[in-house]
């Protein structure tokens, strides 16, 4: 447990832990990007004063103990149906800000038909993408947004595409819709990004609070578990590797 | 009580709307289409959610999340349509959401077709999906009773915190009787749910969740649900009797079986032979109290279904061998006549 | 006076060293210490450097740093 630290004299805090968030620690492993998103999202309901009308979904996966972190109600989904869970509270209770918080095996392959027809709909839900290309609960398969010649578990000789089909840029296929408002690919393995990330994660927030509709935050992350690689080598291997062929930045904004 | 002639699916919709159902959520399929399109027409103007979901998976998760945020909330299908919900159906019975979900059952297994059938009692009796769980399972046989028995649904999920299934199938669905319905319910009567995620607001959070890592928290959470389920057997069992006093056969039938097998008795009693029925009408939890306080002092116990012997399993665990129990089935969506089944009571009672 | 200071919550600290290497003013570098569930967590090795820019508590994926700046220095930011 963390103990409340007194603020040294003659200093002023400048940054400090969201009150979103519960005492609980991360369970996810070290380095991994997940923790830098899991704070954002409560950065965002923290600064939108959300928390007491917030309901999460969460996961099956890396972020399955996220009803935890936070402090704000929350719903444990099936692995996939986080979008569908999501509608059917939304559709309930309009008044509350729903979220869900969900990895590229949830949302991208299992839970694909939901993810899409929920943005079809433009349900009025804020979706928060976290896309590091592997299944890293279940320890380490290919996923549908494996690279190609990625090495998974499932792929020990890299990911073939003609053999294993190619990534699934899930992004760019919502932003063909004409329900969703807000479509974004974003990352955070450095400060500027994670200032960007930010930044897309409010404006999804808020696009609910406004009514605008589906907005989904896809970010790049990490597993440097299962990429076999340090915490610093899997940030550069996102900023040099997985963002060229996942491009950042806005794939619809409806405005 | 005025009465309106309606068919089954439409007398269940409009049952379910009295009910205070807040939130419908389907996907379309045979022969329960009435149901969806009456919801469609009706539930909106009476400040309902009507959603057509993209699957039976999605459309369950909905009802899922409904459930979570505290309203009365309702699917239905058939067969099929339901063997893809039982993921979901899994989850909020771990998660003790209350919900209705209605199986207007067709033939099987498959596709099957579209022609009353009763093949899918193992399936909403013990359990479905995957885990220890049980459903609180009402099965109508008439269509005012299916109306009646939609307001139980809900009250008995509420009260327990265990979803609550209508098993009927195509027969009960499509047919037309005049029904009382009931008078709506006063929202106020609803029992609060103060566990729904509504905001944590006032209060500490609220998780709905179906899950725990820990051997020791899952097995408490278990234990839960199966006092839950000691106390729906001690309370809740619910059957009819027909002529049972004098029997000496006694007929088990449910649902559009069990309304052929109230003919059977009547046509059986004009010959003159001692037939009696017992028509479950809560599949779960199973009058076994009841069938085998009977056993002991009928010849034997026909059970008669429109399956292969699936609610049979049950009537034997009820009998425990105290006097015969012969089985009588159809399959594939043929139903037999009143004469058929005669002829098969004449084998055992004279 | 060192313009920024990072109070790291030893607890939570995984010893990634995403924060080392994020500093702009290499302040932070991993200890030999080790926390109780065995991570080498990380401390202000050169305090004098840090400007309490909050980089570190930024790219910090298990919320374990608090940054302070020097209050004269937040005004003279602001």
């Amino acid at each position: 447990m963390s103990v409340e630290l007194a603020i040294p004299r003659g200093y002023t805090r400048v940054f400090s832990r969201p009150a979103a968030l519960s005492e609980a620690g991360f369970t996810y492993c070290p380095g991994c990007h997940h923790g830098i998103i899991t704070r954002l999202v409560a950065e965002a309901i923290d600064e939108l004063g959300i928390l007491e009308r917030t309901v999460g979904i969460a996961p099956v996966g890396c972020a399955v103990f996220l009803d935890r972190f936070f402090n704000c109600d929350f719903v444990q989904a099936a692995h996939g149906r986080a979008c569908a869970v999501a509608t059917g509270i939304k559709r309930a209770r309009p008044d509350l800000v729903v979220f869900t918080y969900q990895g590229d095996g949830d949302l991208a392959a299992i839970g694909t038909a939901e993810t899409v027809h929920a943005a079809n709909r433009g349900e009025n839900i804020t979706v928060i993408f976290v896309n590091n290309g592997i299944y890293g609960m279940t320890g380490g398969e290919m996923a549908p947004t494996t690279l190609p010649g990625q090495r998974t578990v499932t792929t020990p000789r890299g990911r073939e595409p003609r053999s294993h089909g190619y990534p699934l840029k899930i992004s760019e296929m919502l932003a063909q819709l004409d329900g969703p408002a807000y479509i974004t690919r974003q990352a955070v393995f450095d400060y500027p990004h994670i200032v960007k990330a930010k930044r897309a994660i409010l404006k999804a927030f808020r696009n609910q609070l406004e009514g605008k509709g589906f907005s989904l935050v896809e970010i790049l992350s990490t597993c440097p578990t299962n990429w076999r690689m340090s915490p610093v080598e899997a940030g550069r291997w996102v900023a040099e590797e997985v963002s060229r062929f996942y491009p950042l930045g806005d794939l619809k904004d409806t405005g | 009580m005025k009465r309106v002639l309606m068919r089954g699916n439409e007398a269940i919709a409009e049952a379910a709307i009295r009910s205070g159902l807040k939130c419908y959520f389907c996907y379309p399929i045979t022969p329960q289409g009435e149901l969806v399109e009456y919801m469609a027409r009706e539930l909106p103007k009476r400040g309902g959610v009507f959603l057509q979901a993209e699957s039976e998976v999605a459309a369950i998760n909905m009802v899922y999340g409904a459930a979570a945020a505290g309203v009365r909330t309702m699917t239905s299908s058939s067969s099929p349509g339901i063997s893809l919900k039982q993921e979901g159906i899994s989850y909020i019975a771990m998660a003790r959401l209350p919900c209705v979900i209605v199986n207007m059952m067709r033939g099987g297994p498959g596709l099957g077709n579209i022609a009353p059938a009763q093949g899918d009692y193992f399936q909403a009796t013990k359990g479905g999906g995957h885990g220890d769980y049980r459903l609180i399972v009402l099965a109508p046989s008439s269509v005012p009773e299916a109306a009646e028995l939609v307001g139980l649904a809900f009250d008995l999920s509420d009260r327990y915190r265990v979803p609550a299934m209508i098993l009927a199938d195509g027969m009960i669905g499509q047919m037309m009787e005049p029904v009382a319905l009931p008078e709506p319910v006063d929202p106020a009567e609803i029992p609060p749910r103060p566990w729904a995620v509504t905001g944590a607001k006032g209060r500490p959070k609220n998780v709905i969740s179906s899950f725990d890592l820990e051997p020791e928290g899952l097995r408490r959470m278990n234990l839960v649900l199966q006092e839950t389920y000691r106390e729906i057997e001690r309370n809740e069992v619910r059957w009819e009797e027909v002529e049972t006093e004098d029997a000496e056969l006694l007929l088990v039938a449910y649902g559009t079986m069990g309304r052929i097998a109230k003919t059977v008795v009547r046509l059986a009693r004009e010959e003159g032979l001692p037939v009696g029925l017992l028509r479950p009408i809560t599949l779960w939890p199973f009058p076994y109290g009841p069938i085998r306080a009977l056993a002991e002092r009928v010849k034997a116990v026909l059970t008669v279904e429109l399956s292969a012997g699936q609610m049979w399993e049950d009537v034997r665990l009820a009998v425990e061998g105290r006097t015969e129990t012969p089985f009588y089935g159809e399959l594939g969506g043929v139903v037999p006549s009143p004469g058929r089944i005669l002829e098969e009571v004449r084998r055992y009672v004279r | 006076m060192p313009k920024g200071l990072v109070i790291v919550d030893k607890e939570r600290c995984k010893g990634c060293g995403l924060c080392v290497e994020a500093c702009p003013f290499g302040v932070l570098d991993l200890s030999s210490e080790y926390n109780s569930s065995g991570y080498r967590v990380v401390y202000m090795a050169r305090p004098d450097k840090c400007t309490g820019c909050a980089v570190c508590a930024n790219v910090c994926p298990d919320v374990a740093l608090e940054v302070y700046r020097e209050e004269s220095s937040v005004k003279g930011a602001a």
